[in-house]
């Protein structure tokens, strides 16, 4: 049983790796860093910044523009891809000695367990993080805190399915009706996706994307694809994927809903983190900053239909509030120690 | 690596020995680094032990062996498709009195310049099945909104049709040249002897010009099996892999470089026997061009038939040209790619997003046109410099410098971005995260092409002019630069329009080998589908096709080059 040997390696260097998290890095936590003019006059001297993200690239893209409009003189310049091909980038470009990253964000949380754990990270702690974020959401060393929470939800074409008969679960999407007309993102891109697949199969099992396969589903990369598909209508009905695009869609008129699985719906926390060897270290450390503002953290609400755990953030009217829903727990120790196994099991089910 | 040319005019030493050494060097560096460190990394383990498990588990795993068998299914069909297509398009421009035979043929070269990723897109918008815009007009005219799509692109039926519509134009292109060059005296011969129209083609024309569609099936299955972006476009959504986008799926965390290498070999062999036996079959030159004072070829009258057949040229046509473009100007107009664009749903926000909100467009464009640029020039540099010292066998070993210049066409582009990421990101030579890298593979991908051209061009140029220079007292380099350059500007300059048209849309090497500081157009769109932004990859896809455009039309008013661009014969 090969096989079983290996799982066992597995988890035996997983458990390494969660014992690493576990223990802090630093004697104390850094002290919490207002922004300063003198910040804000280095930060203007670098001139840029750049951001390394997985958000959607429109909404990356208006974060970047309200960075500009408040500090002029400092261009932001998003590398905006799946998580997973950031994480891989990002690793790739630093085994071949290339520090081209200042900021990153990634929908998948276990990648800041690995950046802290290889020493990447730098310490810096926003105000606003110290002040209005709860524990559970910053980094205890400082390293990182999360910039947005998000959902991957099950979503459909309300022209073209009505919305007594659009699916209510995960296993409503395993009728017959629905063969050929389901779209899917790609765990091996996108960390909302590998975060929702770690917790689905948890809660659900294998078997469950098993007989999903058999859907004969329309495999897209990133998770902010399947509702745009859903919007041009070439799929009715969407297994997972980003519900910030869904709601920013539904609220400009085009028509997709949301829809919160009975059995619980997966949540995908993404921190943002500044990196130690950062080409532009000021500029990093405002951006940092600016992202953990109360006006940043209403704007990815706002326009960007994300959910924010900023204490002063308020929920935008209409949208179903995050306590409503019934989430599946997220555990980006697990993600971190699974992700391999999650995502060749995937490639064994849906064959890419 | 150096790539100075500039050799000492003033030292009285002939410096052709020194430059040979640099060409060698800088040849090695392009193809034979890269191709060792694949082989190397091929069969070797992570721990760098020597292994033939890579290998074991192409053949035996089928997540390796079913994209190689879609890969031959794929590259055979696309060849045979596009022979059955474009030859006999080739003849009716060549040979026919259809009309508006040159407009065909700038059409042609239109397919022909469009990056065939950027025509699955195009292809996704209008045959995806659900949303396509033909599908869409089908259920419109029968009146069933819920009926069975007319189109599924995302399949293999749908690829194979894709990457036909963007690899036919090699095929047509040989044929129609090949024909051109066919001297018409053959025919008459022939019918003077009493041969009908229908014996004369059996038995003159179709000999005469078998070997290029036969040249024009192994470009065509060679250009299928090596491309990238069309099946990680339309395969992956339908759930399977060609051996193309397996190689690039093996770069995605965690990482898999030696299992990339050995399946890069495949696709390797594939290409050596394939142009092996393309030599064998066509002997050392087509013979199509054999034939003395050549008179214009005698047109076929078509009489009625020719409206038939302009009316079966555009309806191909239709297909890698209008329908594509048409989609992409929809889409960059249209609030929801997948609606007709209208009064209520047009829009200019597809085009600012991309010009004033997305922070990757200036800096792809810049990198893009510093890559084209100095492609090109260095690329023509070092292909005039190998033809001329070939075309004249100006030093020893100018056949280990043609062997060289060539041998890049037998390395597809994933592969060559696979060697360079494998050479170029360790020590002693890191260029992962240049520009330098891009370059390299940029050039090494140009090469067989530029001095194909070139060295054709040479022939042309009598060696007596250059003796008659040196006669007098001048040096091989100053009878390059007085006499022989000027004379071939214009293929000179075409080499170089060819080269920088060619960077644009390349994408299989650079998708391996791309930072976020050095992403090029073809990247970035890429980028985009994945995350499915497509109003902003159409006004993209149209910027590209506009410079693509302006760049052959350039070409096309060179005096003395009207004939449409051209490449390997």
């Amino acid at each position: 049983m090969p096989n079983l040997t290996r799982r066992t390696l597995l988890q035996g260097t997983a458990a390494l790796g969660g014992a690493a998290f576990a223990t802090r890095v630093l004697a104390a936590a850094p002290p919490a860093e207002p922004v300063t003019p003198a910040l804000i006059e280095a930060a203007r001297k670098e001139g840029k910044v750049v951001y390394y993200t997985s958000i959607d690239l429109p909404v990356a893209e208006k974060i970047a523009k309200a960075f500009e409009a408040k500090y002029p003189g400092i261009a932001v310049r998003t590398e905006r891809s799946g998580a997973e091909r950031i994480f891989q980038r990002i690793g790739q470009e630093n085994s071949s000695n290339i520090h081209a990253c200042d900021v990153a964000n990634s929908s998948d949380a276990a990648h800041l367990i690995v950046w802290k754990r290889d020493g990447w990270l730098a310490p810096y702690l926003p105000e606003d993080v110290a002040k209005h974020y709860p524990a559970e959401h910053r980094d205890a060393d400082g390293m990182f805190a999360s910039f947005r929470v998000t959902l991957s939800v099950i979503a459909y074409n309300d022209t073209l399915v009505k919305a007594e008969e659009a699916p209510k679960s995960f296993a409503d999407l395993l009728e017959p009706k629905w063969v050929g007309k389901i779209v899917k993102a790609h765990p091996g891109y996108s960390g909302t996706i590998l975060t929702a697949t770690y917790q689905m199969a948890r809660d659900l099992g294998w078997e469950y994307f098993e007989k999903l396969a058999r859907q004969r589903i329309m495999q897209v990369q990133s998770a902010a694809d399947p509702p745009k598909k859903l919007a041009l209508g070439e799929r009715a009905v969407m297994a997972d994927g980003a519900e910030y695009v869904v709601l920013q869609q539904h609220e400009s008129g085009k028509p997709t809903t949301p829809v919160y699985a009975r059995e619980g719906t997966p949540l995908i926390v993404g921190p943002n983190a500044v990196f130690k060897n950062a080409p532009n270290p000021n500029a990093a450390r405002l951006f940092q900053s600016f992202c953990f503002s109360p006006e940043c953290q209403q704007l990815i609400i706002e326009t960007g239909g994300m959910r924010s755990v900023h204490a002063q953030a308020k929920d935008k009217p209409g949208r179903t509030p995050l306590k409503d829903i019934k989430v599946m727990k997220d555990d980006a120790a697990a993600v971190e120690k699974n992700s391999e196994e999650i995502k060749a099991h995937y490639t064994r089910i849906f064959r890419v | 690596m150096t790539l100075a040319l500039t050799a000492p005019r003033r030292a009285r030493l002939d410096p052709s020995w020194p430059i040979l050494i640099a060409f060698a060097a800088i040849l090695i560096a392009l193809i034979v680094l890269p191709m060792s460190w694949l082989a190397y990394f091929s069969v070797t383990d992570k721990t760098g032990a020597l292994t033939l498990d890579n290998f074991a588990k192409l053949v035996t795993d089928p997540t390796f062996v079913d994209p190689l068998i879609t890969t031959v299914i794929l590259a055979t069909s696309s060849a045979i498709i596009c022979c059955v297509v474009a030859a006999p398009m080739g003849w009716l421009v060549a040979r026919t009195d259809m009309p508006l035979r040159r407009t065909i043929r700038a059409l042609v070269t239109a397919s022909f310049v469009t990056p065939p990723f950027l025509g699955a897109i195009a292809w996704e918008l209008l045959a995806a099945p659900n949303s396509g815009l033909l599908n869409q007009l089908y259920r419109g005219i029968i009146g069933d909104p819920g009926a069975e799509p007319l189109f599924n692109i995302y399949t293999l039926p749908g690829l194979i049709f894709v990457i036909s519509c963007y690899t036919f134009p090699y095929v047509f292109v040989l044929v129609a040249n090949a024909l051109d060059r066919i001297p018409g005296d053959l025919e008459d011969a022939s019918s003077i002897l009493g041969g009908r129209m229908w014996v004369t083609a059996r038995r003159v024309t179709i000999p005469l010009a078998l070997p290029a569609v036969l040249a024009g099936a192994l470009v065509a299955f060679l250009q299928a099996m090596t491309l990238f972006g069309s099946p990680a476009i339309l395969a992956l959504p339908a759930g399977f892999h060609t051996m193309t986008t397996k190689i690039w799926s093996l770069f995605q965390y965690p990482p898999k470089p030696e299992l990339a290498a050995a399946a890069s070999i495949p696709l390797l062999v594939l290409t050596v026997l394939l142009l092996r036996a393309e030599h064998m079959i066509l002997g050392r030159r087509s013979y199509a061009v054999v034939g003395g004072k050549q008179s214009n070829p005698r047109l076929v009258q078509l009489g009625g038939w020719k409206w038939v057949a302009l009316g079966l040229a555009m309806l191909v046509l239709m297909n890698p040209v209008f329908l594509p473009y048409g989609a992409l100007l929809n889409a960059a107009f249209s609030r929801t790619a997948s609606q007709f664009v209208s009064l209520t749903n047009f829009t200019l926000h597809n085009i600012e997003f991309v010009f004033f909100e997305l922070s990757a467009t200036k800096l792809a464009f810049k990198n893009t046109f510093i890559l084209g640029f100095l492609s090109a020039t260095i690329g023509t540099i070092i292909a005039v410099v190998i033809s001329y010292l070939t075309a004249r066998r100006a030093i020893a070993g100018w056949r280990a410098l043609a062997f060289l210049a060539t041998a890049p066409v037998a390395v597809p582009g994933i592969v060559l971005g696979v060697g360079l990421f494998l050479s170029y990101t360790r020590p002693p030579f890191v260029l992962y995260g240049t520009l330098w890298i891009l370059l390299i593979a940029f050039v090494t991908i140009a090469l067989p092409a530029a001095y194909q051209q070139l060295q054709a061009a040479f022939r042309t140029v009598s060696v007596d002019l250059e003796e008659a220079s040196r006669i007098l007292g001048a040096t091989r380099l100053q009878a390059l630069s007085h006499i022989t350059a000027p004379l071939l500007r214009t293929s000179v300059i075409a080499t170089w329009c060819f080269i920088f048209v060619g960077v644009i849309r390349e994408l299989s090497a650079a998708i391996i080998l791309f930072t976020s500081e050095t992403k090029v157009i073809s990247v970035l769109i890429f980028d985009l589908n994945e995350s499915g932004d497509l109003g902003a990859i159409a006004v993209l896809g149209i910027i590209m096709l506009v410079i693509t455009f302006a760049v052959v039309v350039a070409i096309n008013r060179i005096p003395g080059f009207g004939g449409g661009v051209r490449f390997r014969s």
